[in-house]
């Protein structure tokens, strides 16, 4: 019996040692990209969400810029190292300075006042020279004649990606191109967000958007696939083509935000061959549409578009050429951030973004240096962030060992606990009111908020402006009397028997009202889940020290939005992102015409002080200065003491980066930072190698351990048929 | 048998017809044609306008059910209903409402779930019945007995655990394979290996007692002992007249489902970044994107459906005594 034993015993071993011997010591198997692209100069990020669109025309949406902001190309950018945001030309030449016109179309002075423009010009010249990325849409054949611009439907089917398409071709940029995209604003069928935005303020376009809309309906009523409504031959009177390179935009009044919004993916030039090309029969049934497959100018082209697993950007290979800026803030130099000054970009050849919808995975392949760079997920934070007693933030011991750095910034955004001034109780404008939501605001602790639920995450806001925007003032200068004293060099939220004082002034001592009722608020919120749970229970406790009772009406995002429409809410929670860099675009959150009810505007909170607006329509024509200043401080002290917000918080944005990755600054406005990031992937592949060496000892062990648990029960089986063998001849 | 399965077809209209209903009534109870704007066109700089003329390019217009303001049979016909509803039977599924076409995005995401889901299942019935096999054969021994403890562990278990603890264990702890990610061709089945075994282990706690249970009631049945006193080997008894015999109930659940591997799985695709169908649905639903949730609880019905008919089939073929009529 010995004999058999032994010799399972030696094969058992013999498929252990090939087991072993089949592990090459270096290799990663864990490794999710092909080995060809071991040290291949690809940047590897991940995306949580599949974009809705990435025509520039529609799409606003930051997840959806992380693309097309790398693709296409306003004709402005904000410098990448520069603060405060500064606009630099792109495309363009310069930035242009408006020329102003009166109501006769009369040239006036840059310093002529507001009140007196009529119309500014904002003139655009571009740098020629500038070729668009390969594609099929521009093709030609020997004679010149476009190759893929009249196909059949049969023809199209042959295609199922633009990289099918065995031609492709270039042009030069050219001012009509933006003069393209300006028009498409108005496209019926686009729905581009800012076409009312635009109405307002490019001269004709409201006009040039009914004239579309029937020449739309005509040709829909038509019914053909493949619609196309060909831009070139409705003229708009707000854009002009001075020459091949030049053109000029219209607007009313003065509105130097127009810039900014020069600078947005909306502006981008947009080839009325590509619009032709996608607007082809059968191309919308294979998904092949300019929603999908931009074409642009700038550094990077997406060459692989499957939102439901991977996105890829190659280089362009046309790019025109762009230099990594030589100046920046004070420390950029030291922080190394100029080290490759005048550089030519991009640096790195392709960025891989692959979907990831959980946080473990995504977490843990950064952690094995699969993913360059990683934002902090919530349920990794004390892996991976060490929070002092002063609250300054570094990176744990873990991370520093594998040499990953911590990026921190104040976004600019704002996350606000908003009154409705439109309620009987909480609104209006009289003292009652007014003292009732400053002893709310005061009772409210955001620090702790930001310190239970953020992870020390934000910074408690004094105001609606966040920092980085002009106007926005630190230390004692930009506190909020009415919510914070200043002592001890800091802002300290006022004691809670202020906030009992205020809301006794206010008619309700001790929490109750003149018959000796509880006070009893209503709170909506789209906030909903187990995890939320804890936030709003901890928002009631606030309450609570005032002895004022909170319903939290929890609802899902229709219904909350519905109830703000209507002005059904009393106490809410809302949150606005920064378009642009200008005090402007926060301080409308409070503008008196732009009221939820009535205006379907953004000023949820139905804000309307005569003062506020009249300060507001004076501030948001002027430039930056002392003057703009010294309006925004009133402005934002009449909000301040009118209390139409409990002022929320300015999120902090953490982001995690190997030690491979350099050139990174975070830059809350600007989107088309990829170019200018770096990496080492000689040193990448090291690491991920050291990092994940396959470890295959359990696993044989396991399968050892089966075997020799099921070999006594094989055994017994063997004795027990032998003897059922046995007995019939026994 | 031709007419059973016309038979079988016909029943099916009036069933896909009351899910289509119920499908719609539930979304338009939830939602509005004006959420379903708002969530498409974005939350910033939305205007009334722009809300109107959406609903207007979709149809989302008209009324839902019944239209008073039309004649004759337009009553029916002209509302959001028939107009969004019944080209479902003609399985043309249309754009979704973010403009995408459906019947395109189906087709791509079906194979990689498939790549995923049909392994799992063959594997997965395959090692089921070896287990309850074994457990059969060695019964009333010490492997039977520890066998089912463990069965029964591993039924306690949620999914999700056996998903974050495969995923910690295969590629955090041991790097043996990618924790999430998806390939073509011949790479495709690093990422694969982890999601079938997970899956597989998963279902085995369940399913190996479930067969266990139908092969010991088999066993104790008269042609077993017949089969026996022949002087068959247990092997043979087991598997050549035991295991013909238990595959009725075993078939009853297992055919039914093959049509809704297609479908594939939410929590696996989630978490091992699949690009397959599993998630489709849900996003829908999170972006009340109505065109998407009817055409896949219709394609869900109508392969359930079809799972149900295949199942009646395939009794016919283990069974001689089955007759479809």
């Amino acid at each position: 019996m010995s004999e058999p034993k032994s010799e399972w015993r030696a094969r058992l071993a013999l498929v252990l040692v090939m087991i072993g011997l089949t592990v090459p010591a270096s290799a990663a198997w864990n490794n999710p990209y092909p080995e060809a692209e071991r040290t291949a100069n690809i940047l590897y990020a991940a995306f949580n969400e599949r974009p809705k669109h990435l025509d520039p025309a529609r799409s606003y949406s930051e997840n959806e810029y992380a693309f097309i902001a790398q693709v296409y190309e306003p004709p402005f950018q904000y410098h990448y190292l520069r603060r405060p945001y500064a606009l630099v030309p792109l495309t363009a030449t310069a930035v242009p300075r408006p020329i102003y016109l009166d109501k006769s179309n009369r040239r006036l002075p840059p310093t002529a006042p507001a009140g007196a423009i009529a119309y500014s010009i904002y003139e655009i010249k571009l740098r020629p020279g500038i070729r668009y990325q390969p594609h099929p849409a521009f093709a030609r054949d020997e004679r010149g004649q476009p190759l893929f611009q009249s196909l059949d439907a049969a023809t199209v089917r042959r295609f199922n990606t633009i990289a099918d398409f065995p031609r492709q071709g270039t042009r030069e940029l050219v001012a009509a191109d933006y003069i393209y995209q300006i028009k498409r604003l108005a496209h019926p069928a686009l729905h581009s967000p800012i076409l009312g935005v635009m109405a307002d303020h490019i001269v004709g376009f409201k006009d040039y958007a009914r004239t579309l809309a029937a020449a739309w309906r005509k040709l829909a009523a038509a019914g053909a696939d493949g619609a196309y409504l060909d831009l070139t031959r409705f003229p708009l009177a707000g854009v002009e083509e001075v020459d091949r390179y030049t053109f000029r935009v219209k607007i009313h009044g003065k509105y130097p935000q127009f810039l900014y919004w020069m600078a947005m993916p909306f502006f981008a030039p947009m080839p009325p061959e590509a619009d032709r090309f996608f607007s082809q029969p059968g191309m919308a049934q294979k998904n092949l549409t300019l929603d999908w497959y931009p074409v642009g100018t700038g550094p990077y082209m997406l060459t692989v578009n499957n939102p439901n697993r991977q996105m890829v950007l190659e280089r362009n290979p046309n790019f025109h050429g762009e230099l990594y800026p030589a100046d920046g803030e004070p420390g950029d130099a030291v922080a190394g951030l100029l080290k490759d000054a005048g550089q030519p970009l991009p640096f790195i050849d392709r960025v891989v973004f692959s979907l990831e919808k959980e946080n473990i995975p995504y977490w843990t392949k950064f952690l094995q240096g699969y993913y360059d760079r990683s934002a902090v997920p919530n349920e990794s934070f004390d892996q991976a962030v060490r929070v002092g007693g002063s609250g300054d933030t570094e990176v744990s011991d873990e991370m520093k060992a594998r040499g990953i750095s911590l990026l921190t910034s104040v976004q600019t955004s704002t996350f606000y606990l908003g009154f409705n001034m439109l309620d009987s109780v909480v609104g209006g404008y009289g003292e009652r009111a007014r003292k009732l939501r400053q002893a709310i605001s005061i009772a409210i602790d955001m620090e702790e908020q930001i310190a239970i639920f953020r992870n020390g995450r934000g910074i408690a806001a004094q105001g609606p402006l966040p920092p980085g925007i002009f106007g926005y003032k630190e230390g004692q200068a930009g506190v909020n009397p009415y919510v914070y004293d200043w002592a001890n060099g800091r802002a300290e939220r006022k004691p809670i028997e202020a906030a009992q004082r205020l809301l006794a002034e206010a008619g309700y001592a001790n929490g109750q009202d003149a018959t000796g009722r509880p006070l009893l608020l209503y709170f909506d919120t789209a906030a909903t889940g187990p995890e939320q749970k804890a936030r709003l229970d901890w928002l009631r406790k606030q309450l609570q020290k005032l002895n004022v009772q909170l319903v939290v009406r929890a609802t899902d995002y229709n219904r909350f939005q519905e109830k703000m429409r209507k002005g059904d809410a009393q106490l809410f929670e809302w949150g606005w992102n920064a378009d642009y860099p200008d005090p402007e675009n926060f301080l409308f959150l409070l503008y008196g015409p732009n009221k939820k009810v009535g205006g379907e505007g953004e000023n949820a909170a139905n804000y309307d002080n005569p003062e506020f607006d009249r300060l507001f329509e004076r501030m948001r024509n002027m430039d930056n200065g002392p003057e703009r200043q010294r309006v925004i401080d009133q402005m934002v002290d009449i909000a301040r003491r009118d209390a139409p917000w409990a002022w929320g918080l300015h999120p902090m944005q953490f982001s995690l980066q190997h030690a491979w990755v350099s050139n990174v600054k975070p830059n809350n406005i600007a989107n088309n930072t990829l170019k200018y990031m770096r990496i080492d992937p000689q040193r990448r592949a090291v690491a991920r190698e050291a990092w994940n060496r396959p470890v295959v000892w359990p696993i044989a062990a396991v399968m050892a351990l089966l075997v020799a648990g099921v070999m006594p029960a094989v055994v017994s089986y063997r004795r027990r048929e032998l003897r059922s063998q046995r007995q019939p001849n026994g | 048998m031709l007419a059973y399965l016309i038979r079988r077809l016909l029943y099916a209209v009036p069933i896909l017809l009351g899910v289509n209903l119920l499908t719609f009534a539930l979304f338009f109870f939830v939602n509005s044609p004006d959420d379903m704007a708002r969530i498409q066109l974005g939350v910033k700089r939305v205007t009334p306008e722009a809300i109107a003329q959406w609903k207007a390019e979709r149809g989302y217009d008209k009324p839902l059910v019944y239209n008073d303001k039309a004649a004759g049979l337009q009553r029916v016909t002209d509302t959001i209903f028939y107009r969004h509803s019944l080209r479902l039977f003609a399985f043309d599924f249309g754009r979704s409402d973010e403009g995408r076409d459906i019947g395109y995005d189906i087709r791509q995401r079906m194979w990689p779930s498939l790549a995923i889901a049909l392994p799992t299942f063959l594997v997965g019935v395959l090692a089921y019945v070896t287990f309850a096999l074994i457990l059969a054969f060695f019964r009333g021994m010490y492997l039977d007995t520890v066998g089912v403890v463990v069965c029964v562990i591993l039924m306690s278990v949620s999914a999700l655990f056996y998903v974050i603890g495969g995923q910690y264990l295969a590629s955090k702890l041991l790097h043996l394979v990618p924790i999430s990610g998806y390939g073509g061709g011949v790479d495709a089945f690093k990422f694969i290996v982890l999601p079938v075994v997970i899956g597989v282990v998963s279902g085995i706690g369940g399913n190996t007692r479930l067969y266990r249970t139908f092969f010991l009631e088999e066993i104790g049945k008269d042609y077993v002992r017949t089969a026996r006193a022949k002087g068959l080997s247990e092997a043979r008894v087991l598997f050549r007249h035991v295991l013909k015999n238990a595959l009725i109930p075993i078939l009853t659940g297992v055919v039914v489902v093959i049509p809704l591997l297609f479908i594939g799985s939410l929590i696996m695709e989630s978490f091992f970044g699949i690009p397959g169908l599993g998630s489709y649905t849900i996003d829908a639903i999170n972006s009340q994107d109505f065109a998407i949730v009817r055409a896949m609880v219709f394609l869900g019905s109508v392969l359930y459906i079809v799972g149900l008919i295949l199942t009646d089939f395939s009794y016919t073929l283990v069974d001689p005594r089955v007759r479809l009529s």
